[in-house]
C-alpha cells in the first residue's frame, strides 16, 4: 500500500472521530426539536454551563463568589474541599434538571403554540441569560476538568502499523480521547433509543413528538415530558461539554461548538437521532478530506465553510435532510 | 421615536457637563468577559494595580493622582470604539487596548484626536516608524521582531545554520496571526529553511487537520501565533501527536500559565517568547501590601506574578515613566496628551531605573526617538516546567535582525503614508 | 382624542393610499424627521455619533434589509454578516480604485454588487425551507468571510489583511476617515436610512410586497394564483442584500473606518441583525428601527447605569448585562411574541379609541 493512500485512510478515520464529537453536540438539538419543535440555539451554552458547573463543583468553588464579594465586601472563593468526580457529575445532573424545570416553568410554558421562529428567538434569549449566569456563578477563567480521561495518540496502534507503507509512514494516529468519545456516543445513543423504545416515559416522549394533541388526549402530561426532554438535552450537553472541555479546558469558547453541530443537523435532519450520528460522520469525514486534498491548494482553514457547503449540497437533493421526516405540503 | 428626543436631552446634558481636569486620567480598555477573558483579566489586573500602587505609595505621578477609567470591550472592535469615545472626553492621556483589532481602529482616531496610542508587542508593526505614525508607539517590541528573534534563537540552537530545515507556522487566521508571515518568508529565503503555513480559523477548537499535517510532514520546528482557546488546543494536540515540545515555540501571546495548564504534564518543555522577564520582583511585595491588603486589588488578587499580569504591570510602568518624563520636559504636573506623547518620544528606560522601581531586568533597556517608536525588539525564550508550574527563562534578551525587519517596516509605513496623504516628519 | 380618522376626509385615491392615513401620525412623522435633520446634527458630539446614532442608523438599514427577506418573504437568513462584508469590501475596492468618484455612488454600487451576490446565494431557497434554509445561508456567511480573509486582492495585499477607509468627501465635508465631523457621519447615514426606509416602506406596500407576503404565507398557494416563486424569492434576496450591502459599506467606511472581516462581519453579526428583526417585529419597517434601537441602546444604557452610576466592577456589569438582555428578550416574547412593532400597533389601537374604549 502506498504511503499516500495510508495517510488518506488516516485522515478519513480521524474525520470520522471528529464527526462523533460533532454528533455529541447535535444530539441535544435533535432531542428538543423532535419533542417540542424548538430549535434550541442555547444548546452550546448549555454545554458550557454544564461543564463549568461540573468543574466548579469539583473544585469546591463558591457559586456567585464574585457578586457576593462585590456586594458584601467579603473575600470568599472556595469552600476548601474537592468533590469526587462521580458525585460532582451527579450534582451537575441535578442542576441541569433544575435548569430544565426552570426553563419549562418560566419560559416555554408561556409560549406554547407560538410560531417556531418565536420559540427560536426565546432560546436566543435563554442563551444570553445562561451565558451571563454561568460567568457570574463560576467566573470567566479557564478551568481544567480533572476527570482522568485519556489523552494523546494511541502508541499501541502506532507501533503496530508503523512502516506499513514504507519508511515514511509513521503508523496510524488515533486520539485516545476520540476513542472514548466514540464509545460514549455509542452508549449514549443506545441508551437513548432503549429509553424511548422500552420505557413508559420514553414511549410518552415519542407520542408527544408525533402529535401533541393526541398525546394530550390519552393523558400524557406535556409539561412533564418537556421537562424530561430538556433534562435529557442538559445531560447530553454535559457529556459534550466534558469531551470538548477535556481538549481545551472549560472556557467561554466552548459555547461556540454549537456552530460545529449545525451542518450536522442540516445533513442528518432535525428530527432524527441516527441522523445526528450519520450526519456527524459524513461532515467530519468530508471536511477533513477536503482540507487534506484541496485545502492546501487554496490556503487552508477551509473546514468551517466546507462543512456547510457539503450540507447544502445534500439538502439540494433532500430538502429535509438525510433522515428527516418528509415535508408534505398541502394547500 | 421618543428615544430620539430623550437622546437629544441627554446630549444637551452631556455638553454642559465639562470634564473635571484635576487628575491624570488613564483609560484601561480591558476584557474580562468573552472568548479572550483569560488573557485580558491578568493583564488588566497588573495594569491597574501598578497605578494604584503609585497612588498609594507616591500619591500618583509627580504628585498628581492617577484616575483609572476601566471600560470593558469584550475584545470586540465596536465596543472598543464605544469605550474610546466615552473615555477620551475625560482627558485620557494614553490608550493601550490589548487588541490588534481595536488598535487598528484607534490608529487613525487617536492621530486625529492627538492622543498617544501605545500597542506594546501587538497592533500595527509598521507603527515603529515614528515619522509616519507620530502618535502611535509599539516599543519595546513588535511581531516582526518576534519572528526574527525566534529565527535567531533557532539559528543559535543549530550552530548558525537552518539550511534545509523545515519550520511550520501555526497561526490564528486573522490580522494578528498573519503579521509574521512576510518576515518569516524573507528570513526563509535568507537562511534557506522551508516555511509551511497552517491557518487555524477562529476560535480554533478543532485543529486536528493541522496537527495531522504536522505529524505527516514532521517539520523540525513549529512556531505559533495564537491567542485564546487556540493556544490550549494547539498545545494539547501537539502533545497528542507526540511532537517534541522543546521544538514548539509560541510567540509572547501564546505563553501564559493558562495556555499550558489545561494540557497538564504533557505541556512540559513547551517554549514561548516573552518580552518581559518573569521573576519574583520586589515590586510585587509592595503591590501586595499597599494595594491588595488595602482592598484595592483590580481583580480577585490571584494573578499577581503571572506572565500577563507582569506584562500588564510593565505596560503601566512604561506609561507612568513616559508621563513622568513629560512632566520633566514641560515642567508641569498636570500634563496633556500631547505632552505625554513628547514624554514617550523622549523615553529612556535604563537598567538602573528598572532596578530602582523594584523590577530589575523586567525588560531590555531601550530608548525611543522620533524616528524609532519601536524600541529594541529584544525578546527572551522561556520554557514551561509543568511539575513546578513555572516558566523559566532559557536565554538572555535576544536581538532581532534589524536588517530584515527595518526595510519591511519602512516599506509598509511608506505605503500607509501614501494611502493617507501623510508627509513623514517629526512633530 | 387627536389620534383618529374621524374628520380627516380623503378626497382622492392618492390621499387614501398614503402611508400614514391618520393626521396625527403624519405630524409625528414630520416631527421626527425635523428633529433628526434639524436638531440632532447641531447637538451631536463624537460620543453620541460613534457610540449611538451612527451604529443605530446603520443597523437599522441592515435590519430593514433582513426584514424584507425574513419578515415579508419568510426566508430566514443567517448570511447577513457575510453580505455586509460584501458591501464593505466592494466599497473598499471602489474607493481605492476610483478615488475621484463620490463616495455616495460607491456605496450605492456596493449595494448593487451585494444584491447580485445575495441573489446567487438565494438560489437554494427554491428547494430548502425553514430552519434548513437558515442553516444553509450560514454556508454563504462562512464562505464569504473565508474568501475575503484569504484572497489578497480584496484587501489590496496589505500585510495584515485589514482594510481601512481613506478620507472621502461629500461636497466640502469629509464623511469618512478620522477627520470626519460627527454631524457629517451622522448626516450621511441618516440620508441613507431615510431613503432606504421610504423605498422599503413603499416597496412592501405595493405589488411586490403583496407577492412577497403571499410567498411567505404559503408558497404553493402563491404559485397557484400566479406568483412566480423563483423570481419573487430571488427578488427578495436581491433587494434585501442591496440594503444589507449599503449598511455594510457604511459600517466599514463611515462607522469603523478599519475592519477585519472575521471580527467585524463574523457569524455574531448575522445573529445580531436577526435578533433585531425578531425583537423589533417581523414584517414591519418600524420594527426594524425599534429592534436596532433596542440592541444598540440597551447595552450602552446598562453599562452606563452599572459602571458609571453604580460604580460596579466592569466585568460584573457585562455579565449582568447578558443576564438582563437575555431575561428581557424572553420577557418580551412571553408578553408580546410579535415584537416591539406589535406593542406599538396595540398602543395605536388603544389611542384610537381613547378616551372612550367601549
Amino acid at each position: 500500500m502506498s504511503t499516500d493512500f495510508l495517510y488518506l485512510v488516516e485522515v478519513l478515520i480521524n474525520g470520522l472521530m471528529a464527526g462523533v464529537m460533532y454528533s455529541l453536540v447535535a444530539l441535544g438539538f435533535v432531542l428538543i426539536f423532535k419533542a417540542s419543535g424548538i430549535f434550541n440555539y442555547a444548546q452550546g451554552v448549555m454545554a458550557l454551563f454544564a461543564a463549568l458547573t461540573l468543574a466548579g463543583i469539583m473544585e469546591g468553588q463558591v457559586p456567585f463568589a464574585h457578586i457576593i464579594n462585590a456586594i458584601l465586601g467579603t473575600n470568599i472563593h472556595h469552600f476548601g474541599w474537592h468533590v469526587p468526580a462521580v458525585l460532582a457529575i451527579l450534582m451537575t445532573i441535578v442542576v441541569m434538571v433544575g435548569f430544565a424545570w426552570g426553563v419549562q416553568r418560566f419560559v416555554f410554558r408561556h409560549l406554547v403554540g407560538q410560531e417556531p421562529i418565536i420559540l427560536f428567538m426565546a432560546t436566543i434569549g435563554l442563551a444570553y441569560f445562561l451565558e451571563g449566569v454561568g460567568d457570574l456563578m463560576w467566573g470567566s477563567d479557564i478551568k481544567t476538568l480533572a476527570l482522568g480521561l485519556p489523552q494523546g495518540g494511541s502508541r499501541w496502534l502506532e507501533d503496530m502499523t508503523v512502516g506499513w507503507g514504507g519508511d515514511d509512514f509513521y503508523g496510524f494516529y488515533i486520539d485516545k480521547l476520540d476513542m472514548v468519545a466514540t464509545i460514549v456516543a455509542i452508549l449514549l445513543v443506545a441508551s437513548l433509543i432503549a429509553f424511548s423504545q422500552y420505557t413508559k416515559h420514553g414511549r410518552a416522549m415519542r407520542a408527544v413528538a408525533d402529535d401533541h394533541q393526541a398525546a394530550l388526549s390519552v393523558g400524557i402530561s406535556l409539561n412533564f415530558i418537556w421537562i424530561l426532554v430538556w433534562s435529557l438535552a442538559g445531560f447530553v450537553a454535559l457529556v459534550a461539554g466534558i469531551m470538548w472541555g477535556a481538549k481545551s479546558g472549560v472556557q467561554f469558547s466552548l459555547s461556540m461548538i454549537a456552530l460545529k453541530a449545525l451542518p450536522v443537523l442540516m445533513l442528518g435532519g432535525f428530527t432524527s437521532i441516527p441522523g445526528a450520528i450519520v450526519g456527524g460522520l459524513i461532515i467530519g469525514m468530508g471536511e477533513k478530506l477536503f482540507e487534506y486534498t484541496v485545502g492546501s491548494l487554496v490556503g487552508g482553514a477551509t473546514e468551517n465553510w466546507f462543512a456547510y457547503v457539503l450540507a447544502l449540497l445534500f439538502l439540494v437533493f433532500r430538502p429535509q435532510g438525510l433522515f428527516g421526516e418528509r415535508i408534505i405540503e398541502r394547500v | 421615536m421618543k428615544m430620539k428626543k430623550l437622546a437629544a436631552l441627554a446630549i444637551a446634558a452631556s455638553v454642559t457637563a465639562a470634564p473635571v481636569m484635576a487628575e491624570l486620567v488613564i483609560p484601561d480598555l480591558s476584557y474580562r468577559t468573552g472568548p479572550y477573558a483569560a488573557g485580558g483579566t491578568p493583564f488588566s489586573d497588573g495594569y491597574q494595580d501598578y497605578f494604584n500602587l503609585l497612588n498609594a505609595r507616591d500619591g500618583g505621578i509627580g504628585g498628581e493622582p492617577v484616575r483609572i477609567l476601566e471600560c470593558e470591550t469584550g475584545y470586540s472592535t465596536e465596543r472598543g470604539v464605544e469605550c474610546y469615545e466615552s473615555t477620551k472626553g475625560e482627558g485620557a492621556l494614553i490608550y493601550q487596548p490589548l487588541s490588534t483589532g481595536i488598535a487598528y481602529q484607534l490608529i487613525p482616531k487617536t492621530t486625529a484626536d492627538q492622543i498617544p496610542l501605545h500597542t506594546m508587542g501587538y497592533g500595527r508593526t509598521s507603527a515603529a516608524d515614528g515619522e509616519v505614525f507620530n502618535w502611535v508607539f509599539n516599543y519595546p517590541a513588535n511581531y516582526w521582531d518576534a519572528a526574527s528573534v525566534m529565527v535567531n534563537y533557532l539559528l543559535d540552537e543549530n550552530g548558525g545554520s537552518l539550511d534545509g530545515k523545515t519550520l511550520a507556522l501555526v497561526y490564528h487566521n486573522s490580522a494578528y496571526g498573519k503579521e509574521p508571515i512576510r518576515t518569516l518568508e524573507t528570513l526563509s529565503e535568507m537562511h534557506g529553511f522551508n516555511l509551511t503555513q497552517l491557518a487555524v480559523d477562529h476560535p480554533g477548537q478543532e485543529q486536528k487537520s493541522q496537527w495531522l499535517q504536522i505529524r505527516r510532514e514532521r517539520p523540525d520546528y513549529v512556531l505559533m501565533w495564537g491567542w485564546g482557546v487556540m493556544n490550549q488546543v494547539a498545545i494539547q494536540e501537539a502533545a497528542n501527536i507526540g511532537f517534541p515540545m522543546e521544538n514548539f515555540i509560541g510567540n509572547w501571546w501564546a505563553g501564559a500559565e493558562h495556555d499550558v495548564t489545561p494540557a497538564g504534564a504533557a505541556a512540559n518543555g513547551y517554549k514561548s517568547l516573552n518580552m518581559n522577564r518573569i521573576d519574583d520582583l520586589p515590586v510585587f511585595a509592595e503591590i501586595s501590601s499597599l494595594v491588595h491588603d488595602a482592598g484595592n486589588a483590580a481583580g480577585d488578587g490571584s494573578n499577581i506574578g503571572k506572565v500577563l499580569y507582569t506584562r500588564g504591570m510593565y505596560a503601566a510602568m512604561l506609561a507612568a515613566e513616559a508621563i513622568a518624563k513629560a512632566q520633566e520636559i514641560h515642567g508641569v504636573a498636570q500634563v496633556t496628551p500631547a505632552m505625554v506623547r513628547d514624554g514617550m518620544e523622549a523615553l529612556e528606560i535604563t537598567d538602573a531605573r528598572m532596578e530602582e522601581l523594584g523590577m530589575a531586568q523586567i525588560g531590555p533597556a531601550f530608548s525611543v526617538s522620533c524616528q524609532d517608536h519601536g524600541g529594541t525588539g529584544f525578546g527572551i525564550v522561556q520554557e514551561w516546567d509543568a511539575a513546578s508550574g513555572t516558566w523559566t527563562a532559557l536565554t538572555d534578551y535576544i536581538a532581532p535582525d534589524d536588517s530584515v525587519t527595518g526595510p519591511l517596516v519602512t516599506e509598509d509605513a511608506a505605503a500607509f503614508a501614501a494611502e493617507n496623504n501623510i508627509t513623514p516628519g517629526c512633530l | 382624542m387627536f389620534y383618529r380618522e374621524a374628520g380627516d376626509f380623503k378626497t382622492s385615491y392618492a390621499e387614501d393610499n398614503q402611508t400614514f392615513p391618520i393626521k396625527f401620525d403624519r405630524y409625528r412623522y414630520w416631527l421626527v424627521l425635523a428633529v433628526a435633520y434639524l436638531v440632532i446634527p447641531f447637538m451631536i458630539n463624537d460620543y453620541w455619533a460613534n457610540a449611538i446614532f451612527v451604529p443605530f442608523l446603520i443597523y437599522a438599514i441592515a435590519a430593514i434589509g433582513l426584514n424584507i427577506l425574513t419578515g415579508y418573504c419568510g426566508q430566514v437568513s443567517l448570511g447577513t454578516g457575510g453580505f455586509m462584508a460584501v458591501g464593505a469590501y466592494a466599497c473598499y475596492k471602489l474607493m481605492t480604485a476610483f478615488p475621484d468618484v463620490n463616495i455616495v455612488f460607491h456605496i450605492l454600487v456596493s449595494g448593487g454588487v451585494t444584491a447580485m451576490v445575495g441573489a446567487a446565494f438565494g438560489l437554494p431557497s427554491l428547494r430548502i425551507k425553514g430552519f434548513y434554509l437558515a442553516v444553509a445561508t450560514l454556508a454563504a456567511q462562512f464562505f464569504l468571510v473565508w474568501l475575503f480573509n484569504k484572497v489578497g486582492w480584496f484587501y489590496n495585499y496589505s500585510a495584515s489583511g485589514q482594510i481601512s477607509a481613506p478620507e472621502r468627501f461629500v461636497g466640502p465635508f469629509a464623511v469618512t476617515g478620522p477627520n470626519a465631523a460627527p454631524w457629517a457621519q451622522y448626516m450621511i447615514c441618516l440620508v441613507f436610512v431615510t431613503v432606504c426606509a421610504v423605498v422599503a416602506r413603499n416597496l412592501t406596500r405595493g405589488t411586490l410586497g403583496r407577492k412577497l407576503m403571499a410567498i411567505r404565507d404559503m408558497d404553493i398557494a402563491a404559485e397557484i394564483i400566479g406568483v412566480n416563486p423563483l423570481r419573487t424569492k430571488l427578488t427578495a434576496f436581491a433587494i434585501s442584500s442591496f440594503f444589507i450591502g449599503i449598511s455594510g459599506a457604511l459600517f466599514f467606511a463611515v462607522y469603523l473606518g478599519a475592519v477585519e472581516v472575521g471580527e467585524a462581519f463574523g457569524i455574531q453579526k448575522s445573529f445580531l441583525v436577526l435578533f433585531m428583526v425578531i425583537i423589533g417585529g417581523l414584517g414591519s419597517i418600524f420594527g426594524s428601527f425599534a429592534g436596532a434601537a433596542f440592541l444598540v441602546l440597551l447595552p450602552v444604557a446598562l453599562k452606563f447605569v452599572g459602571s458609571d452610576l453604580m460604580g460596579w466592577p466592569t466585568d460584573l456589569v457585562s455579565h449582568l448585562q447578558l443576564v438582563i438582555i437575555g431575561a428581557l428578550i424572553m420577557f418580551f416574547l412571553i408578553k408580546e411574541p410579535h415584537g416591539l412593532a406589535q406593542l406599538w400597533r396595540v398602543t395605536k389601537e388603544k389611542l384610537r379609541l381613547w378616551p372612550f374604549p367601549h
